[in-house]
């Protein structure tokens, strides 16, 4: 590779022209912020990008380096989900609630990739709130994906998806609640990991179901999501559900060989809802691994189609306590004209939600409201725990679970906007990871009409080395990850 | 009241811990700061904070559960009770439902009519408290200080066995009695670190099931838990024996009119959606961790009571006085340390002119004018004769207004007592002979005239002769 395919290049390979001095952090950095420059317009893929501070951070990083003081990230360049908190810079959610709000703080992530020495370039745009699977619902418009302008990134991390998968950003961090990093990195191309919930502090990710979100990455290889969660995973005292578990360099063990590693297939993901197209890609996928040792075993997982309306339930009942701090009497968006204070809430929330967080804070609101309460709240729980089992039994046969990250490749925007339930569809394969609190990632493995298409990989809790490993020995053997949109070579 | 009416009282305290900072952040929970000066972003209600529990709040939590002989929660969770209100900034409530930390302990109160009575004690949880509103100080505008927002609270649920106004607010005395004892809570109410909601019914001693409650709000004295609780018990028994409904609702009491006054109605009532926080662990105790707390609970009055009772040979209603606050207990035990009097005049003293004093300078023991060895050297003076008991009144009261040692009064003052029996025979005999009608009266069987004697003789000596003495001398000259 040329200077002229630093977008195109890993974090990694950033990372090794760095230290060999064959470019400068200031050189990298500039080059991703002209891609952006010259591209964002076309994709809406950032909401506010950091230009004059990452060109700043550049410049320092290049001094620390050349005092040979580097830290593992120091000088490569990053975008963050907005949702994430950053210190001094617009975080909005991508709603008009909070369409003003500056952090006096970092989110966790956001500290620990700066003290390892990442520059910010920009804060990618998302579904508000996180809630939505096609980014469509941002109040900053919907970003297009990078494959075909006229279809849909996914979401909610669909900012950070195509910023990777369009050379805009080397890595980015994305969340996950229900699917929101690995659905889509599947119709973008890209590598995404949802990390075990309790891995990656939540504390500065503007909450969304705080039960289920996960922080996690976006990058173009499982090497580099390695490189990344070695930096970021750990206890955090800030959030009570982060783990104590210890953090082992991920980098480290995705070299080891997946010989009579034992992969488990959910029966029920092959049977219904997934496209023949897909199915076949997948099946290539798996045959991939297979090649490489692995041993292919199916498996029965009863619960696991309950685990759509089971996740909506959950995540609309905590996104509805969640979401009840935007008041407009402390921060983000406020009414103006108001006669009294129940006038006051209405308005501000009225006009500072969109329609989509609106339905889900209706939702949750009823599901928790006395009467309603047992039938479906609790009784989401219970189902929730029978989900949990099913992967628990499920994990005493295997060590990783493989299948699809989608039911179908990308679909046109506008496609599913009117029909919720088909949009809520979309993450039918990735929410059960969330529901049991799972480490899941999805990797390009082929192409249906020539968009790309995603592999799942599910592994136990705190399991992220065993499917990194999967990841970076099928990305040894296979090319997938390297196909970049033919508009944005 | 009529004897007809049976009254049923529950009382929930709020009782703010004294952890130095608040429940679920690291800010101050010190009072009295600038507005909105003592609320990190946890208690600002930020995007993207989180709760972290203060452990300081668990421990005294299982202290209260303890004292009380209440079970422990091996295994509790923290609820969010969903409102909206300015003054709360997440539009939730921390608090516990379903599993709280203390369940079911109890508590012994003195009845109406000094009977022994068990109260009982259905649970105690941890949560955090709101930030205030202020509506007075702005036009057309409200103030909020989140100052308190996120300050730890347990409140202390009892059963509905309380049966009048008065054994309400004895009931409320020993938990605040007993919060304080623990170190758990200053219980200063008008900081309002001590507070509480009662639901009162009525209903015919004939009548089994339970009469329709109205809860009282936000009580914070005993007087007016007690005029509070008074009011409510008279207007529901005027509504029921005027043919009337008593309507379930929150209702207010109005110090200044002496009121109560609706609130909300039951059907105006929040649904609050109470769900597990998810952003919290359960709370998980173990035996070991009960045991080590238990082991370091400090004496609780019942059982300073009994042992007052038992070592000072107190009367039982003095020792229990003495020991209704720790602070009052230990001056007690200081004085009677420092001094050779014995203990149940020491305790006559503490309680008597001590404690009038204290009440009508309006101080606490800590602000005391006296310490417990500046009475103990007074009542020394009083052991040792050389002041009468009258006379050490007066002392004591020099004493308060900072005139200096008991020592240094009664010399200066000329206080010491007459024991010289010579002395005190001449001013009886000058008494006598001055007095020749009421000695002959007296000779003659009016016996009560002997106080009459003995008033001019300490007239005289201005109060100063050992009363003894001259009892012992007058009797023995006037025959």
């Amino acid at each position: 590779m040329t200077t002229s395919d630093i977008h195109r290049m890993t974090l990694s390979q950033l990372k090794r022209n760095l230290e060999a001095k064959n470019l400068s952090s200031r050189e990298i950095t500039e080059s991703f912020l002209k891609r952006i420059s010259e591209t964002n317009k076309s994709l809406n893929a950032f909401i506010t990008i950091t230009e004059d501070l990452a060109i700043s951070h550049s410049v320092e990083a290049d001094e620390i380096i050349a005092k040979g003081k580097a830290k593992s990230l120091t000088g490569l360049p990053f975008a963050h989900k907005d949702l994430f908190c950053t210190d001094g810079i617009l975080t909005t959610c991508a709603s008009k609630m909070l369409s003003n709000f500056v952090p006096p703080y970092d989110a966790t992530v956001v500290k620990r990739l700066k003290d390892a020495g990442i520059i910010m370039i920009g804060k990618t745009n998302m579904d508000e709130f996180a809630m939505g699977s096609s980014n469509e619902t941002s109040y900053y418009g919907n970003v297009s994906n990078p494959w075909n302008l006229d279809l849909s990134p996914g979401g909610s991390s669909g900012g950070s998806a195509a910023a990777v998968a369009a050379g805009l950003a080397p890595a980015a961090t994305g969340t996950d609640t229900g699917g929101s990093i690995r659905q889509p990195a599947a119709l973008t191309g890209v590598t995404g990991i949802k990390p075990t919930y309790g891995r990656v502090s939540r504390y500065g990710m503007i909450a969304f179901a705080s039960s289920l979100d996960q922080g996690g990455f976006f990058t173009k290889s499982s090497e580099d999501a390695a490189l990344l969660l070695t930096e970021v995973a750990g206890l955090d005292e800030f959030d009570s559900t982060s783990s104590a578990e210890p953090v082992p360099d991920y980098t480290a063990s995705i070299n080891n060989s997946i010989k009579g590693i034992k992969i488990g297939l959910i029966k029920q993901h092959f049977e219904e809802g997934l496209d023949e197209a897909n199915k076949k890609v997948l099946e290539e996928a798996l045959k991939a691994l297979g090649s490489q040792g692995a041993e292919i075993i199916e498996i029965d997982m009863p619960n696991i189609g309950l685990s759509v309306p089971t996740y909506y339930v959950v995540a609309s009942a905590e996104c509805s306590s969640n979401l009840s701090r935007y008041d407009g009497i402390r921060f983000g968006h406020r009414a103006e004209n108001f006669n009294d204070l129940t006038d006051f809430y209405s308005k501000t929330r009225g006009e500072g939600f969109g329609s989509e967080v609106k339905r889900r804070i209706m939702t949750g609101t009823y599901v928790l409201s006395a009467g309603y309460y047992d039938a479906y709240y609790l009784k989401a729980q219970k189902v929730r725990q029978l989900i949990s089992e099913d992967f628990k039994n499920a994990f005493e046969k295997v060590n990783v679970i493989a299948g699809p990250t989608t039911p179908s490749p990308a679909f046109p925007l506008g496609a599913k906007m009117d029909d919720p339930i088909e949009m809520y569809l979309n993450d039918i394969f990735t929410i059960g990871a969330n529901l049991a609190g799972l480490p899941a990632m999805s990797i390009p493995c082929g192409f249906v009409n020539d968009l790309p298409i995603g592999l799942q990989l599910i592994g136990k809790h705190f399991g992220e080395e065993s499917i990194l490993q999967c990841g970076h020995q099928y990305q040894q053997i296979t090319d997938w990850h390297q196909q970049v949109p033919e508009d944005f070579k | 009241m009529s004897n007809h009416w049976e009254v049923v009282i529950g009382l929930e305290i709020h009782a703010q811990l004294a952890a130095q900072s608040k429940i679920f952040s690291g800010a101050s929970t010190a009072f009295g700061g600038e507005p909105n000066t003592q609320a990190c972003l946890v208690d600002l209600g930020y995007p993207g904070t989180l709760p972290v529990l203060n452990e300081k709040a668990i421990e005294m939590a299982v202290r209260f559960g303890l004292a009380v002989d209440a079970d422990i929660a091996s295994r509790s969770i923290f609820a969010r009770k969903n409102y909206f209100y300015p003054d709360l900034p997440k539009g939730y409530q921390i608090s516990q439902l379903d599993l709280p930390i203390v369940k079911g302990g109890k508590m012994s109160i003195l009845d109406d009519s000094g009977n022994e009575k068990i109260i009982g004690i259905t649970r105690a949880h941890l949560e955090e408290d709101a930030g205030k509103s202020i509506h007075d100080e702005f036009e057309n505008a409200s103030g909020i200080d989140l100052n308190r927002a996120g300050t730890p609270l347990l409140e202390i649920v009892s059963e509905p066995d309380i049966s009048s106004a008065k054994e309400a607010v004895a009931y409320m005395k020993k938990v605040h009695s007993i919060v304080r004892y623990l170190g758990i809570s200053d219980g200063n109410m008008q900081e309002g670190s001590f507070r509480c909601d009662a639901n009162v019914s009525v209903k015919p001693f004939s009548q089994k099931e339970l009469g329709t409650r109205t809860e009282l709000k936000n009580l914070n004295s005993f007087k007016f838990v007690e005029k509070a609780i008074q009011h409510e018990i008279i207007r529901q028994i005027e509504i029921i024996e005027d043919g009337g409904e008593i309507v379930q609702e929150t209702r207010l009491y109005d110090s200044n009119l002496d009121e109560t006054r609706s609130m909300r109605s039951k059907e105006e009532a929040n649904d609050y959606r109470y769900f597990p926080d998810p952003d919290l662990l359960p709370v998980i105790i173990d035996e070991e961790y009960i045991n080590e707390i238990r082991e370091s609970l400090p004496e609780l009055p019942s059982a300073k009571k009994d042992r007052f009772v038992k070592s000072y040979q107190l009367k039982s209603a003095d020792a229990e006085v003495l020991t209704s606050s720790k602070q009052l207990a230990d001056f007690f035990e200081e004085v009677d340390k420092g001094t050779d009097i014995d203990s149940q005049s020491t305790a006559n003293w503490v309680i008597g002119d001590y404690m009038a004093a204290l009440n009508k300078t309006d101080l606490e023991i800590e602000e005391s004018k006296i310490s417990a060895s500046d009475l103990a050297s007074l009542l020394n003076k009083i052991a040792d004769q050389t002041i009468s008991g009258k006379i050490a009144k007066e002392v004591f009261e020099s004493m308060w207004k900072g005139e200096g040692s008991a020592e240094e009064i009664i010399e200066r003052k000329g206080l010491v007592q007459i024991t010289d029996d010579s002395e005190i025979e001449n001013i009886v005999n000058q008494v006598i002979e001055n007095n020749p009608s009421q000695v002959k009266d007296y000779l003659d069987g009016k016996s009560q005239l002997l106080g009459y004697f003995v008033g001019q003789i300490m007239k005289e000596t201005k109060g100063k002769a050992n009363p003894q003495k001259v009892n012992e001398i007058l009797r023995r000259n006037l025959k």
